[in-house]
């Protein structure tokens, strides 16, 4: 009998790139409670900068010993890196600090994109006293910090415990982060409460997939599971594969529910328009690639013991998914009216193409997610990022909301030429424009389709990108081809100004506590009398636009280093 | 008793959960079979433990019990907010977010 606990050794160094984003994430919790409120912010904006810089620093000092040995793990594999997994901690990282620095940005209109206090009613007196005295969630960061941790966690592991701790530590976060916006506020909080209750539904869902896995194999570990799959006399239920077949594709649903794709995309255009666009952007950016990430680990790693039958069954579901996914991307995005929600349908489509690279189970198809990953994320995170700058302005000069309707977008070339350049550069590259970031990934994600036999997914997907091309050029040509709307309208406007209207709109959707019929009303009638105007930056989303910007014509002009990189990082098992 | 008959119990718990989740009205009663849900799971976690005569399955019934409760935290916070916001908890009337 063994009556000592023996203290496991770890190895802190493999950890650090997570440990360090967590640690600053409880000393952020810290800040919040001894540090004084005015000082408050800058101690926040600067620990969460450095800590995820510190986390890409740790990533680099790993990579050549990781990439030498093949792996490196700490007890049993709970926490395990593999080159693959050291690529998508980097891409995190990497896409989590202009993530961040879109988030601290104040604009010139003084306000940041939160709430003073999230947990007051929309419209009530306290929440007007708690603005006018300059209250602000400086919480917000230490949650970025937690969601990043979960998220740098998500791929990094052998163990299906963890893999489900990951998702939570990542999810809980985003959940709370999506209701805090400054501005339509119900929206917001609807935002946050469907991803909560459909993201628990998936997560659970995932969870029992982890169970049937569990009593397939008796591990919970994705090698041993490779092992009992090999040699199914190793586990007494080893003859069943009906239980780890449903369990796999539990797990698949759970993961594609992170990653977006249909038919488990249905929250993602609802919570990525109510969400705080800041948010909105690190997380489009940042979760896809954890989800994408842990789906690779995960399916990768399984599908060295699948035999013909099964693998058969896991390449269907897959081939279907993708398909679906392109389909409604591509085609519901067409016909969106709201920049958000087109963002956020491109986005459905983006993950219908990382899918087609998945369906060789190969190198080939690691090493594309990976490239595919970063130059989506760049592209995704500058869009959102200039989303924040657009901004609905009313009678007496108040800057309001983000004009998000498409229509508002019209002639913004005319008052801002450099980030209307940005905006189309980012299109271009998510449509995948030759000579941006874009091109050179989908091409890799096709590639490796083909090279996996799968060319009618290769040809859905060129045909899909292609009606996608169509729709972010029409949004570029009503930036810069089309009159603004305000020059238009001008006219009718001034002489329909009912007293009424004028009302509604010095508290747009703010006005909450009445039906939800009457705030649709306030909304739809603030929409209509606001002017449309270009805030400017305080200099850190600026610093994001211009780095993602900077990024996508790198990645797209001199692809060569960061191809390299990413062959590198093909190597999914240990 | 039969193992496999705690396993079937798990299976109607896990089915009535999701049922609960995609057919009731009321966000905390949807709330109330995701929770479901996720006990039937550590059902068959600690029955599948049980049958390999291994302590894991029983380790992740702990810890799903864990981020259960954070969840709880989390959900019913934001079920609040919008219930203080709308004097509404059904799934239905939260419905501003459509285009």
């Amino acid at each position: 009998m063994n009556d000592g606990f023996i203290a496991p050794e770890i190895d802190w160094a493999v950890v650090a790139p997570v440990l360090v984003v967590l640690g600053a994430g409880v000393l952020g919790v810290l800040v919040e409670a001894f540090v004084p409120a005015r000082a408050r912010r800058v101690t926040q904006i600067l620990l969460t900068l450095a800590a995820l810089a510190g986390s890409l620093v740790a990533v680099v000092l790993l990579w050549p010993r990781v990439l030498r040995d093949g792996f490196a793990f700490i007890v049993d594999g709970t926490y395990l890196l593999t080159p693959f997994t050291l690529g998508v901690q980097a891409v995190v990282a990497v896409l989590a600090i202009p993530g961040v620095l879109v988030i601290a940005d104040r604009t010139s209109s003084g306000e940041d994109a939160f709430a003073p206090t999230a947990a007051a009613v929309p419209g009530t007196a306290y929440e007007d006293a708690a603005r006018q005295a300059g209250l602000q969630q400086t919480e917000i960061y230490p949650l970025v910090l937690f969601a990043t941790g979960g998220m740098l966690l998500f791929p990094a592991t052998d163990n299906l415990i963890v893999l489900f701790i990951a998702l939570e530590v990542l999810s809980l976060p985003l959940y709370v982060l999506c209701a805090t916006a400054r501005r339509r506020r119900l929206l917001s909080q609807e935002a946050a409460f469907k991803y909560f209750l459909l993201g628990s539904f998936a997560s659970a869902l995932m969870l029992f997939g982890i169970a049937l896995v569990y009593g397939f194999a008796g591990t919970v570990s994705l090698e041993t599971v490779v092992l009992v799959l090999q040699h199914p006399e190793l586990s007494p239920l080893g003859t069943m594969p009906g239980l780890v077949l449903t369990g796999v594709l539990l797990v698949l649903v759970g993961l594609l529910f992170k990653v977006g794709a249909a038919p488990f995309h249905t929250w993602t255009p609802d919570v990525y328009q109510g969400a705080p666009t800041p948010v909105t952007g690190f997380m489009a950016a940042c979760t896809k690639a954890a989800a994408v990430g842990a789906l690779v680990r995960v399916l990768f790693t399984l599908a060295a013991g699948f035999d013909d039958a099964l693998r058969g069954d896991i390449v269907v579901a897959l081939w279907v998914v993708a398909i679906l996914t392109m389909l409604v991307g591509t085609v519901a995005g067409a016909v969106q009216t709201d920049v958000k929600r087109l963002l956020a349908y491109s986005s459905i489509a983006h993950a219908g193409f990382l899918v087609v690279g998945l369906v060789g189970f190969s190198e080939l198809g690691a090493r594309a997610v990976v490239f595919y990953l970063l130059a989506y994320g760049l592209a995704t995170i500058g869009a959102f990022a200039v989303v924040t700058l657009v901004r609905e302005q009313d009678a007496s000069g108040v800057v309001l909301g983000e004009a998000t309707r498409l229509a508002q977008w019209a002639g913004l070339g005319r008052k801002a030429p450099w980030l209307t350049a940005a905006f189309a550069l980012f299109l271009l590259s998510m449509a995948g424009i030759p000579l941006t970031a874009g091109f050179l990934a989908k091409f890799g994600v096709f590639q490796a389709a083909v090279d996996a036999g799968a060319w009618p997914l290769a040809v859905l997907g060129v045909l899909a990108s292609a009606v996608a091309v169509f729709f972010y050029v029409r949004v570029i040509v009503l930036m810069v081809l089309t009159p603004p709307a305000d020059e238009r309208a001008a006219p009718e406007a001034a002489g329909a100004a009912a007293p009424g209207a004028a009302g509604a709109a010095v508290r747009p959707v703010e006005g909450g506590g009445g039906t939800a019929a009457g705030v649709v009303t306030a909304a739809r009638t603030a929409v209509a009398r606001a002017t449309v105007v270009v805030v400017g930056s305080r200099g850190p989303a600026a610093l994001a636009i211009a780095l993602c910007a900077l990024g996508v014509l790198l990645v797209g002009l001199l692809p060569a280093s960061v191809l390299d990189l990413a062959g590198e990082a093909a190597k999914f098992r240990p | 008793m039969e193992l496999t008959n705690y396993l079937g119990l798990a299976a109607i718990l896990f089915a009535i959960g999701s049922a609960t989740v995609l057919l009731r009205r009321n966000s905390i009663v949807v709330f109330m079979g995701i929770e479901l849900m996720l006990n039937a799971t550590n059902l068959v976690l600690v029955t599948f433990a049980r049958m390999h005569g291994d302590i894991t399955g029983q380790l992740l019934a702990f810890f799903v019990m864990v981020v259960a409760a954070a969840e709880v935290v989390v959900g019913l916070a934001i079920i609040i907010t919008i219930f203080r916001a709308r004097r509404s908890a059904s799934v239905d009337d939260v419905n501003l977010l459509q285009s």
